[in-house]
């Protein structure tokens, strides 16, 4: 066995032709040779040239990272590969609909709640709120977490959208 | 809107068929021969076939055999091989040869019939997800689903068959598509936006490589298959840099060839039955100078222990070979002829000397380790050893333009040991993915292409079975090929592991009702031979070097024999045995690890 690494938890952004299989391409490639995805979220991002980013996170060691984004390079349909994590400062997002069902005090406390978290209320019903919430991972698992007790019955993640600060565009 | 509709719309009077603008892409491209079997999916390109003459079809018995036809084609070639089959069974029966393709970086192109697209995911009949099936086990695949993409994509698929670390690329072509017309455009209007692998390496890299070679005390050159994918040029520029540098070089199995086996700083294949003195100078050399070659698992044997002391250059032109398995201190993304050129002229311009005295120091041990003869072996006067059938078979057939196919297993490694190739393309086995059945249908792809040389697929009882019916092919053709089987009557390889791990508890590795070779020979309209003392065997092998036709040649060699040395799995370089008795062998029993390796 090679010397044990850390396991390091990577963001990968990558710009590919938004084209049939592409999406099956990338899935089967971390399936395929057993690299971890723990999000993945991906939409055309440039309709005239027909571009999809892919923002995925996975974890590895740092040769398996590396092997993942040689491996995402190689593909033909790819056009670029960038580890926001090694490639300086960047910001990280995810969406988040959350469904609590819930009466009374627990109630008022989602919403209070839901306010310190600066989450918006985008469906009520008199025994529901659907809250959306955006913030970086942490940030919305922690909301999720407090919520659990309160009735939280539903929860929909758009998973992480990455880009980096300043000037520089991938 | 009309102007930008102009610059691509087509010239309605030169409208093609789809399957018109197939082979006339195929004819642009250079191909002169396709493998195929048809089938209701392909026949309208089976009936466009028909009415041409630039393209010849050669008509194989099984759709696995026209891709291991199509990569025998290519590797002793250096072209593309092309393959044309129907959808559904089809498409699937290509599989195997498409993964080997894909392992071995062999440039193939597979057409694949499809149902027209209106029928597509409608369980049609002979429908298979061809696109979703081959994606893991191609470079890259296509489904033309608009005839007015069909140019494009077949020129695009060449480009990257081709271009790059080579590999399978398959085009799936539903049948309304072959039927429809659109236009046509020529190689040269196709551009890729995203795909442009590097060819040409970093300076600042070469600059450090050339360092560390320079300060080399116990250097060794491991080449690989890449030397070959890159041409002629590469093998002649690394041959070149061995030779000058003084250093000693070993090959992987993809690489025999490259440096030519006579050249006295070559010291044999390494890896689990590679020579002795290869692993050993592994091991303990201070500078690795890795070109075209990927630290395989069969090559570096328990990673932790693998070259220790050694600071490691790797030229490979796929960035995710480099550092996949063993971490290196200098890696160059690029051709090998490239690099080699880049390698040379830097050693020129700084007037490069190795370091002499050290260099001959190592070399001592080198021939120290080379002495101890690890491919020996005793031929009596009774039983044919599998090894003295392949000596002779190189001591005959080395003075004629020799072509060497294998099966996979013991008879392969044996091949691999002692068949001496002096020149790159004459030797082609099934090395990443260890196919049985490779052999026979390479050798018929090899003899199309050089119908004048000797193509020898030296083979098992057992491999030679799994794409028998290829036999009938090469007696349509005409094409005299020869298979020299190593009959042992057992999977010898597989019987060999079981003898190594599983307390000799032979279990389905012995093939029982056996056919009689010569028999089944004739029945195709070959020549049968058979030979089962050492004293025959020269006559033999004359004979079928002789005859002008398709010949089987069924050696009965020692059932018992196993190929050594042998580096078991999970053990390093200097564990290896060298021996059946393994008293003479610094190696130690398999691990517990080893045991669940391959």
């Amino acid at each position: 066995m090679p010397p044990q690494q850390p396991i390091e938890r990577h963001t990968i952004s990558v710009i590919a032709d938004n084209e049939p299989g592409v999406l099956a391409r990338i899935v089967g490639l971390f399936s395929g040779r057993g690299y971890n995805i723990e999000s993945l979220t991906v939409a055309e991002t440039d309709a005239s040239e027909h571009l999809s980013r892919f923002t995925i996170v996975t974890s590895g060691t740092p040769m398996v990272i590396e092997q993942i984004k040689s491996q995402l390079d190689r593909l033909v349909p790819v056009h670029r590969v960038r580890d926001m994590t090694l490639g300086g400062p960047h910001v990280e997002r995810e969406l988040a609909l959350l469904k609590v069902v819930a009466t009374g005090e627990k109630r008022v406390e989602s919403l209070r709640l839901a306010d310190v978290f600066r989450a918006k209320v985008i469906d009520s019903t008199i025994q529901s709120f659907v809250f959306e919430i955006t913030g970086a991972t942490d940030k919305v698992n922690a909301f999720i977490d407090i919520l659990r007790p309160l009735g939280l019955v539903e929860v929909s993640r758009t998973g992480v959208a990455a880009i980096a600060r300043g000037t520089e565009a991938m | 809107m009309s102007s930008v509709a102009d610059a691509t719309s087509p010239d309605l009077r030169a409208e093609l068929t789809g399957s018109e603008i197939v082979l006339k892409a195929l004819v642009d491209q250079g191909v002169e021969l396709i493998f195929g079997y048809p089938g209701g999916a392909v026949l309208p390109i089976y009936d466009a076939l028909f009415q041409q003459n630039a393209l010849r079809h050669i008509l194989v018995r099984q759709e696995g055999g026209a891709v291991h036809a199509a990569e025998g084609y290519a590797r002793s070639t250096g072209k593309v091989g092309v393959v044309l089959v129907t959808s559904g069974p089809g498409a699937t029966n290509a599989v195997t040869g498409l993964t080997d393709a894909l392992m071995d970086s062999i440039p193939v192109i597979c057409l694949t019939g499809q149902v027209p697209t209106h029928l597509i995911g409608n369980d049609a009949f002979q429908e298979a997800d061809t696109t979703g099936i081959t994606r893991p086990c191609t470079k890259h695949n296509y489904l033309v689903k608009d005839v007015r993409q069909l140019a494009r994509v077949m020129h695009e698929a060449f480009h990257v068959a081709t271009s790059g670390r080579p590999g399978p690329v398959v085009i799936d072509l539903p049948k309304d598509v072959l039927f429809a017309k659109g236009p046509y455009v020529g190689p040269e209007a196709v551009k890729h936006r995203s795909y442009n692998p590097r060819r040409v390496p970093e300076q600042a890299r070469i600059a450090e490589a050339v360092d560390l070679l320079m300060k080399a005390k116990r250097p060794i050159v491991y080449g690989g298959g890449g030397i070959i994918n890159s041409g002629p040029d590469a093998s002649r520029l690394v041959t070149e840099f061995v030779r000058r540098s003084g250093f000693p070089c070993t090959l992987t199995l993809m690489g025999l060839g490259a440096v030519p086996a006579a050249d006295p700083h070559f010291l044999g294949m390494l890896g689990m039955h590679g020579s002795y003195e290869a692993n050993m100078a592994m091991h303990d050399c201070d500078v690795m100078f890795a070109v075209g070659s990927r630290f395989d698992d069969r090559v570096t044997g328990r990673l932790n222990a693998f070259s220790p002391n050694s600071r490691k250059i790797h030229v490979d032109i796929d960035p995710s070979s480099i550092n996949k398995n063993v971490r290196v201190e200098v890696p160059i993304v690029g051709d090998v002829a490239e690099t080699m050129k880049a390698i040379l002229a830097e050693w020129d311009r700084r007037r490069a000397e190795p370091d002499r005295k050290s260099l001959a120091t190592w070399w001592e041990q080198i021939e120290s380790w080379r002495a101890r003869k690890c491919f020996a072996f005793a031929q009596g006067a009774d039983v044919i050893k599998p090894q003295y059938a392949v000596q002779r078979l190189y001591e005959l057939t080395k003075d004629r333009e020799t072509f060497i196919t294998t099966e996979v297993g013991q008879h392969q490694m044996w091949a691999a040991q002692l068949y001496r190739f002096e020149r790159p393309n004459r030797w082609m086995t099934s090395g990443g993915l260890g196919t049985m059945g490779y052999g026979l249908p390479a050798a018929m792809g090899v003899q199309l292409a050089h119908p004048d040389a000797l193509v020898v697929d030296v083979a098992g009882e057992a491999s030679t079975l799994m794409n028998i019916q290829e036999l009938s092919t090469i007696v349509q053709y005409r094409l005299p090929v020869k298979v020299f089987i190593l009959n042992n009557r057992y999977m010898g390889m597989v019987r060999q592991w079981q003898e190594l791990l599983h307390g000799n508890r032979y279990s389905e590795s012995y093939m029982d009702a056996l056919p009689d070779f010569v028999k089944l020979a004739e029945a195709f309209g070959c020549v049968g031979l058979r030979c089962a003392r050492p004293g025959d065997l020269d006559g033999v092998i004359r004979e079928m070097m002789a005859n002008g036709r398709p010949t089987v040649v069924d050696v009965a060699v020692d059932e018992k024999e196993n190929c050594f040395p042998m580096i078991p799995s999970g053990a390093a370089h200097n564990e290896m045995i060298l021996g059946p008795s393994g008293k003479d062998s610094p190696g130690k029993p398999v691990s517990e690890e080893g045991m669940v390796l391959v």
